[in-house]
C-alpha cells in the first residue's frame, strides 16, 4: 500500500493505495483486495458522465479523471469496495495495473502477489488439479483404471 | 524547512492536566541526532533531570519514529521508547516492529511526548488530528492481546494500538511495552514507567502521507537496498526460514548457548528448541512488519498437550534461549506457552527467563528457602516454567512480586547477588560472552544495561567469517563501530536485521535521499556516535560509573564445562581499555572534553 501510493502520488499513504490489505489481527491474516476490472462493471454502469468506462482493447474499467463529477455512485455501487476515495475524501481512485508493472507486484517479496495472464493463472490452477490427481492415482495399488 | 522523511510536528502531552500542544520538530536537532532513538534521548536530556525517580511523575516518554518509517525503504516500521529505565538507571531506548510506528506518522506526528501522570487510568485515542482522552478503567488489568483487541473495537477496527499488560500496570521492572497486541519494546522496565503514569495505552489512525525529498534518488536507493537484502543468505534464507531461532543449533554449536542460568555454555538438547524444530512442530506462518521483505516473525499455535490451541507470535530465539536452555527445558511447547504468556503480561521475555533460572538456581542451592517457592523450582521443569512465568505476570503473592523485579533484585534479595546472570542489574541475552569474546564487551559498555542490539558483534565474530570469536584482538574495534552504526540506523527507523546485508553507506543513501540532508557513510557513524556519548553522558549524571562497566563474577571466572568452548572464560580487562581509549574515553569511562567537541556535545558535559 505504501508502494502504490507512493507510484500513484508521490507520497506514502495507505489511504491513497488503490489495493487494499485487510488484516485479522486474532490469527494475524491479511487478504488484499483490489479491482477485478469487471467485464460488466457496475461502476461503469451508473456513471453518468461515462467516467468509467471498460477498455475492450486492454480489458481495464478506465477512470477519466477529467469527466468525473464527484458523485461517488460508483463507490456504492461497487461490490468490492475497489473503487476508493481518497484521503481527502475527495477524488476516486482506483487500480490501473500500473500499465503492467505494478507497483505492488514489484514490493511483494513472499510472491502473495504476482502479476500473470489470466489464461496462465487458469492453466495453472488446472495444472495443480491434474497433478493431485496424478499423485493420488499412483498411490493407487492397481493403478488409475483397475 | 525540511523537504521529507519527517512530518513536522511533535505531540506533547501531559497527562495530569490532561492538555495536548503541538511542537515543531527542530530541524537542527534533526539534522544531528535524526529522529526516533536520538532525537527522542536528545529530548530527555533536555528535560528530564538525570536523577530523576523513573517512575515519578516528572519523567517523560518519547514515543518516536524515525524519518523512514512509513515509507518503502525495507523493514523500515520500527517504532521507538526513550525515557529513563526504572530497571537500572539508565537512559532506556527500546525499539518495536509491527505497524504502529508508520500509523503514528500518518496522522501527522514524529512523536509523542508523555509527561506528568493521570489521576486514573487512561488510554489516548489519536485519530486524523484529534487527540482524545480517554477512560481506560475497564481494561486495567486485562491482558495486552485482550486489550489491543478491546481498544481497536472501541476505536476503529483499522486504527494501530500500543499498550501496557498487568505487569506494566504493576510497575514490574522488567515489564514491556507492547505494539499491535505481541510486538514488544523490551528491556529496562519501560512498561513501568508508562504503568506509572496511569496510562494503558495509545490508539492511532492518520490520513496524511509522507514525502521524501528526492524521488528518483529514493525509489533507487529502496530498489539497491531491497536487491541487497534479497541476495543476503541471513536475510531471505535463514531468518524467513526458521526465524531468529535459526541462531538455537547456531550458537549452540560453537559452545556458546548459556545453560541453567549460565552454569553451562552447551545444551545437548538444543535441537529440541530450534528455529527447525519449530518450523515443523509450531509454525503457521510468517510474519512480516511494516514494509518489511524479511518476514522473520512467526505465527505459531502448540499443537499438542496440556497447552493444545494456544497461539499467538513467536517465540523468537532470545525467550526460547531464555525460558528453554537458561531453565534447563528443552519441552518446545511449554516455551512457546511460557513465551505467549509474557507477552499476554508484558514482561521482557530475556529478563523473565533468566529472572526463572536464576530463581531455579538460588532454590536448588538452598538459598531460597522451600517454603518462599509456591512449588519446587527445579531446572529442566516445563511447569515450573511456566507457572513462575504466570506468578510474575500476576504478582498476587511475595513470590511473583519479587520475581517481577528481575533476577538482580531477587538475587539481591537471598545475599547472592552474583547469582543474576546480569550487567548493570539488567539479564544478558542468549550469546555467553565466554565463547564468544567480543560480546561480553557489548554487555559490559552498552548504555542500557546487558543488550545484544546495542552492538551486535555476533555478526561479525560467529555469523560471517571474519573475526575469531575466541580472540579478543578487532573486538573493542568492532564492537564501537557496530554501537555508532546502531545508534543511527535505530534513529531511522529501520530494523536491525537489515544490516545483514547492508552498510553504512546504504543506510546513508536512503536517509539522504528521503530528507534531503547532505549525509554520507561518515557522517552516518559520526551521528552514531554523537548518540551513543549523549546518552553516556545522561547515565554518567544518573549516577552509573565506569565500575558498573563490568560482567557476572561468573563469567569472568567459572570456565564452560562442556562442549566447543569448554574451559573458556572472558577476559574483559583484554578489551575495555582499548575500547575506552577508542571512543575518547577516560581509564574510568568518562567522555573526553576533546572527543565532546568533536562530536559537538561540548553543552551537554
Amino acid at each position: 500500500m505504501d508502494a502504490c501510493s507512493f507510484e500513484k502520488t508521490n507520497v506514502f499513504n495507505p489511504l491513497d493505495s488503490r489495493i487494499n490489505v485487510i488484516s485479522f489481527h486474532e490469527d494475524l491474516t491479511f487478504i488484499p483486495t483490489v479491482c477485478t476490472q469487471c467485464e460488466i462493471p457496475y461502476c461503469a454502469e451508473v456513471c453518468p458522465t461515462s467516467a468509467l468506462v471498460k477498455n475492450a482493447e486492454t480489458g481495464l474499467v478506465d477512470f477519466l479523471k477529467e469527466k468525473c463529477i464527484g458523485c461517488k455512485q460508483c463507490v456504492v455501487a461497487c461490490p468490492w469496495g475497489s473503487i476508493k476515495i481518497n484521503h481527502l475524501g475527495k477524488e476516486i481512485i482506483k487500480c490501473d495495473q500500473c500499465g503492467g508493472d505494478p507497483a505492488c507486484v514489484k514490493v511483494c517479496k513472499a510472491e502473495a502477489l504476482t502479476y500473470v495472464d489470466v489464461e496462465d493463472a487458469v492453466s495453472s490452477k488446472q495444472h495443480g488439479v491434474a497433478e493431485a490427481y496424478r499423485r493420488i492415482a499412483s498411490e493407487m495399488e492397481k493403478g488409475v483404471n483397475p | 524547512m525540511i523537504d521529507g522523511g519527517y512530518q513536522g510536528t511533535i505531540l506533547r502531552v501531559n497527562l495530569t492536566d490532561r492538555s495536548v500542544k503541538e511542537e515543531a520538530l527542530h530541524e537542527d536537532w534533526a539534522k544531528r541526532y535524526i529522529g526516533g532513538r536520538g532525537y527522542g534521548t536528545r529530548i530527555i536530556v533536555d528535560e528530564v533531570d538525570p536523577k530523576v525517580d523513573p517512575l515519578a511523575p516528572e519523567n517523560k516518554v518519547v514515543i518516536g519514529t524515525g524519518p523512514l518509517d512509513g515509507t518503502t525503504a525495507p523493514s523500515s516500521g520500527r517504532v521507538m521508547v526513550i525515557t529513563k529505565g526504572p530497571l537500572n538507571n539508565t537512559i532506556a531506548c527500546s525499539n518495536a516492529g509491527g505497524y504502529f510506528g508508520p500509523m503514528l506518522k500518518r496522522t501527522g506526528y514524529d512523536m509523542i511526548i508523555l509527561e506528568g501522570k493521570s489521576s486514573e487510568p487512561v488510554y489516548l485515542w489519536i485519530n486524523k488530528g484529534k487527540v482524545e482522552f480517554r477512560d481506560a478503567k475497564h481494561l486495567w488489568g486485562k491482558l495486552v492481546n485482550d486489550t489491543d483487541r478491546l481498544l481497536r473495537e472501541e476505536t476503529h477496527l483499522e486504527a494501530e494500538t500500543m499498550e501496557i499488560g498487568p505487569a506494566g500496570e504493576k510497575m514490574s521492572m522488567i515489564s514491556n511495552v507492547m505494539f499491535n497486541g505481541h510486538r514488544a519494546s523490551g528491556r529496562t522496565g519501560v512498561g513501568a514507567v508508562v504503568g506509572s503514569k496511569n496510562l494503558k495505552g495509545i490508539v492511532v489512525r492518520g490520513n496524511k502521507g509522507i514525502s521524501v525529498a528526492d524521488h528518483d534518488g529514493f525509489l533507487e536507493a529502496v530498489r539497491s537496498t531491497r536487491a541487497i537484502l534479497a541476495a543476503n543468505p541471513v536475510a531471505s534464507g535463514g531468518l524467513p526460514l526458521y526465524g531468529t531461532a535459526v541462531l538455537v543449533n547456531i550458537i549452540n554449536s560453537v559452545g556458546s548457548l548459556p545453560v541453567r542460568n549460565a552454569q553451562d555454555a552447551y545444551f545437548p538438547e538444543a535441537d529440541k528448541i530450534s528455529g527447525e524444530t519449530l518450523r515443523t512442530q509450531n509454525l503457521v506462518r510468517n510474519e512480516g512488519c511494516s514494509d518489511c521483505p524479511i518476514a522473520c516473525g512467526r505465527v505459531t499455535v502448540i499443537k499438542e498437550g496440556k497447552y493444545k490451541g494456544e497461539h499467538g507470535g513467536g517465540p523468537e530465539y532470545e525467550p526460547i534461549w531464555s525460558l528453554g536452555a537458561m531453565c534447563g527445558v528443552s519441552d518446545l511447547n511449554a516455551i512457546t506457552m511460557a513465551n505467549y504468556l509474557t507477552d499476554r503480561y508484558g514482561l521482557d521475555g530475556i529478563s523473565a527467563g533468566s529472572t526463572v533460572a536464576c530463581a531455579m538456581e538460588l532454590y536448588e542451592k538452598g538459598y531460597m528457602p522451600a517454603k518462599d517457592a509456591p512449588f519446587p523450582l527445579k531446572f529442566g521443569d516445563p511447569d515450573a516454567l511456566v507457572e513462575t512465568i504466570r506468578a510474575m505476570g500476576e504478582q498476587k503473592d511475595e513470590f511473583g512480586r519479587l520475581l517481577a523485579q528481575g533476577s538482580y533484585r531477587l538475587a539481591e534479595h537471598y545475599g547472592h547477588p552474583e547469582l543474576s546472570m546480569s550487567v548493570k542489574k539488567q539479564e544478558f541475552p542468549a550469546y555467553d560472552p565466554r565463547g564468544i569474546k567480543g560480546i561480553g564487551l557489548e554487555y559490559a559498555t552498552s548504555n542500557r544495561g546487558a543488550c545484544h542490539v546495542r552492538g551486535y558483534t555476533i555478526a561479525a565474530e560467529v555469523l560471517s567469517p571474519g573475526l575469531d570469536r575466541l580472540a579478543y584482538e578487532g573486538k573493542a574495534a568492532v564492537t564501537k563501530f557496530l554501537q555508532d552504526l546502531t545508534a543511527a540506523l535505530d534513529s531511522l527507523g529501520m530494523c536491525l536485521f537489515t544490516t545483514f546485508g547492508m552498510q553504512a553507506k546504504d543506510l546513508a543513501q536512503l536517509y539522504s535521499a528521503a530528507t534531503g540532508f547532505d549525509c554520507d557513510e561518515k557522517e552516518f557513524l559520526k551521528i552514531g556516535e554523537r548518540i551513543w556519548n549523549m546518552e553516556k553522558l545522561f547515565n554518567l549524571k544518573a549516577g552509573l560509573t565506569g565500575k558498573d562497566d563490568t560482567l557476572p563474577p561468573r563469567i569472568l571466572s567459572e570456565p564452560i564445562v562442556t562442549g566447543p568452548s569448554k574451559g573458556e572464560v572472558e577476559d574483559l580487562g583484554k578489551m575495555l581499555g582499548e575500547y575506552y581509549s577508542l571512543r575518547g574515553w577516560s581509564a574510568d569511562s568518562v567522555p573526553t572534553k576533546e572527543r565532546l567537541q568533536e562530536l559537538g556535545l561540548q553543552d551537554l558535559s
